[in-house]
């Protein structure tokens, strides 16, 4: 073949874009292919394809949509983590003249690679799927206001998770730290497809944020039951609903700003470049207006979490929920006005940078009065130590530590001394870990029953739960330590010895996490095993106080029989305590959303358009493009999109767990 | 049947949450008054009636920022009391956001303008 057709059809892609002089590389591919091949083989002697495609990849049930986002997430922390292992093992190493075992061109896909994943495909995802499985039951709906728009924001985010992972076998992945700065990751600078996959992989998964944003908000705008006002609404439905505006408000300013960053790689523009009228600086000023906000994302579903699981294992009412909702809504306000501290020393000015050191340090105080609305809820309560609640408890104890050193680095002169030094990567770890991933863990230990009906084993939990706990001291404190001693982030090798140890520490640490992560996985397949001994029938395993506790674990296709009515907070608290019966006659045919496989073929398409255009393949980027728009036309064809569950399918359920009750007692 | 549950459906088979119904006159008139904005605008590029670059390109943008409000009113149907005063608080919000990052964005840039950009190619530039 000529040499230009094969330009044509493969474009940049050719056989030296296959890492294959990379030992751990090709050694990562073959565990990868063979645990592949194996999974798939599986699948096909089980024969779960179609069990698979009709109740999980084309569902639109709200739930199963949530637990994928979970499963995704959980998959995409195990890449993520092998990252931070192979960072935490080099730097540990890379002393006295070694070398370390990472090259620098490796070392820097490791560490951009480990942010990107960490933040778009795993937090992400799990606030995301934990949102979507319970605000819909906490508001008593039958499912979101878009259930399809809903299956497909969960591919698209699937869809650039997956572009992601190809660029390690595939190409590469960016060099240049997890938001690209230009004039790095200009054309010039990043020639390769590194930077072209961190931005595909990105507005795929953008444009999945995004929409599942607006069906939430929608969601909880529009289809509350009767009687929740908006100051009746559980915590986490109200954090929820203000991560849901922040991703809305912020996440076209990303979308914007990678667009932008695009069109100077593609068609030569200048917008972020550094000559002919173009600044690297707005770029950093744009991304962050994106990038603060972002992070209150991922951090208020997680307060919600806190909220929830403090007042259920208190027994008490949430101490303060007025003020737990102003303090939400202001943080989402306050959110938007902090993004400069992530670059005080860029130049801006003293007037500047004392605004935004204000207002960050302003921030602190809605955050702090939640932190004693949990108090004050413990506070004579009868508290039951379940893992849900040991994760709360050690997140006040991590966050607060997290939270100060937070208010430290809104001190201008003090950011001057520790911008981009390990202080600050041990201050958003501790933030984030201790806030997010500890509030997933919780979330997961505390809704794991409803959703399967059966709870997660506490031994192996309780030592998950230590593990994280011990590990995320040990690998991060060192940090701070270096931090102040001057050690800047993102370096490879190391000439002073004395700074060694450290090092060793915190990859012990990152050991120790890991046994955290393996007991977590352990404990998912344990649990499983003895499901029986596990098992849950009331529906209300925790005497919870929320509305999703009101139907059966795991709930029918419908959530609720009839739409619950509501008199008090604590909905079901509320009902349980005026003696609440079940309805157990006048059941009528409920009407449901059909599955549709619509959703996973744009996304495939959209994966496939943004591999086209990594690889500058633009038959394919065009022909994906123009599949996309034909099966979305296509599916407003579709007048299959609803049937009705018959009566009798809602008796036979409904009288199926009444048997169960009545067993239970 | 408890008072604590609902009928199923009772309560979504009513569509009236304050939307407001345009008429045939309410689009026209939006469609003219887009047309008419749209056209002012050009025909001041085009004949260059204002004296400097810098005022047209403001007045360019007032008109667009008219535009908006057109848009919102005569398609979107939007006033202060449609969904409930949803669309409203939207409204009030969005602008508040726009506002913080249109303004803190000049601002920001303004001063590391002034502070970080060499001289020399400043005047280069212009």
């Amino acid at each position: 073949m000529s040499p230009d057709l094969l330009k044509f059809i493969f474009g940049r892609l050719g056989f030296d874009s296959l890492p294959i002089h990379e030992p751990i590389l090709v050694g990562t591919f073959a565990v990868v292919a063979l645990g592949g091949v194996t999974l798939l083989a599986g699948l096909t002697y089980f024969r779960l394809w179609g069990y698979l495609w009709r109740e999980w990849f084309t569902t639109v049930d709200h739930k199963r949509i949530g637990i994928m986002y979970i499963i995704l997430g959980i998959v995409m922390l195990l890449r993520g983590f092998a990252d931070a292992l192979m960072m935490r093992a080099q730097q540990a190493m890379a002393f006295g003249g070694s070398e370390g075992f990472l090259p620098a061109h490796h070392y820097d896909q490791v560490f951009t690679a480990h942010g990107v994943i960490m933040i778009f495909f795993v937090a992400m995802p799990l606030v995301t799927g934990l949102m979507n499985y319970v605000v819909p039951l906490q508001i008593g709906a039958r499912d979101v206001s878009f259930p399809f728009l809903n299956n497909f924001s969960f591919w698209m985010t699937v869809g650039g998770a997956v572009l992601v992972m190809l660029s390690l076998f595939i190409g590469e992945f960016a060099r240049t730290g997890w938001l690209a700065y230009p004039p790095l990751s200009n054309i010039g600078y990043s020639p390769d497809v590194g930077v072209d996959y961190y931005i595909w992989g990105l507005q795929v998964a953008g444009v999945g944020t995004t929409l599942s944003g607006i069906n939430l908000i929608c969601t909880i705008v529009k289809l509350r039951c009767p009687g929740m006002t908006m100051m009746r609404m559980p915590v986490f439905t109200w954090t929820s609903l203000c991560t849901n505006i922040l991703i809305v408000a912020s996440f076209p300013v990303l979308t914007v700003v990678l667009a932008l960053l695009s069109l100077d790689r593609y068609v030569g523009t200048n917008f972020f470049t550094n000559d002919f009228g173009g600044s690297p600086m707005m770029y950093v000023n744009l991304i962050w207006i994106w990038g603060h906000p972002e992070v209150y994302i991922l951090v208020l579903p997680a307060f919600g979490i806190f909220s929830e699981v403090t007042s259920t294992f208190s027994g008490k009412r949430l101490f303060g929920y007025t003020s737990m909702v102003y303090a939400t809504v202001v943080i989402t306000i306050l959110s938007y006005l902090v993004w400069l501290h992530h670059f005080f020393t860029m130049g801006s000015g003293a007037s500047v940078n004392s605004f935004f050191g204000i207002t960050t340090m302003i921030i602190s105080i809605p955050t702090g009065a939640k932190m004693f609305n949990w108090l004050f809820t413990m506070y004579r309560g009868r508290i039951r130590y379940e893992l849900p609640m040991l994760w709360t408890i050690a997140f006040m104890l991590t966050f607060v530590l997290g939270g100060m050193t937070g208010v430290l680095l809104a001190v201008p002169p003090a950011d001057f001394v520790l911008h981009n030094s390990l202080f600050l990567i041990a201050h958003f770890h501790n933030v984030i870990i201790g806030g997010v991933v500890f509030g997933a863990f919780a979330g997961i230990n505390y809704w794991f029953p409803k959703a399967f009906g059966f709870r997660l084993d506490p031994f192996w939990g309780k030592l998950s739960f230590w593990f994280w706990v011990t590990g995320f001291y040990m690998a991060f404190m060192p940090l701070y330590v270096l931090g102040l001693m001057g050690v800047t982030r993102r370096l490879r090798v190391f000439d002073d010895p004395s700074l060694q140890i450290w090092f060793v520490i915190a990859a012990i640490g990152a050991g120790l996490v890991f046994l955290g992560i393996l007991s977590m996985l352990m404990q998912f397949a344990v649990s499983f095993l003895k499901r029986e001994q596990l098992k849950d029938v009331t529906g209300d395993i925790w005497n919870a106080r929320t509305l999703e506790w009101a139907t059966s674990s795991p709930p029918p296709d419908y959530n609720f029989a009839f739409t619950p009515v509501v008199h008090d907070n604590d909905a079901w608290w509320d009902m349980k305590k005026r003696g609440y019966q079940r309805p157990l006659t006048g059941f009528k045919p409920i009407h449901m959303p059909s599955s549709t496989g619509t959703g996973i073929i744009l996304a495939g398409f959209a994966t496939a358009m943004g591999f086209g255009l990594i690889w500058y393949m633009w038959w394919l980027a065009a022909l994906s493009f123009i599949a996309m728009l034909a099966v979305g036309i296509g599916h407003t064809f579709n007048y299959h999109r609803d049937f009705d569950i018959p009566a009798d399918d809602v008796i036979r359920t409904e009288d199926a767990r009444t048997k169960l009750l009545a067993g239970a007692k | 049947m408890s008072t604590d549950t609902h009928a199923a459906g009772a309560h979504d088979h009513h569509h009236d949450d304050g939307h407001a119904h345009s008429t045939f006159s309410g689009y026209m008139l939006g469609f003219v008054l887009s047309v008419v904005l749209t056209a002012i605008p050009f025909w001041l590029v085009m004949s260059g009636a204002l004296p400097s670059k810098q005022i047209t390109a403001l007045v360019i943008m007032a008109f667009a920022v008219v535009q908006i409000v057109v848009h919102m009113i005569y398609f979107l149907h939007m006033n202060t009391k449609s969904e409930n005063g949803w669309s409203m608080m939207a409204l009030i919000f969005t602008i508040v956001m726009v506002v913080i990052a249109l303004s803190g964005s000049l601002w920001v840039m303004n001063h590391l303008n002034s502070n970080m950009m060499p001289i020399h190619e400043m005047t280069g530039m212009k």
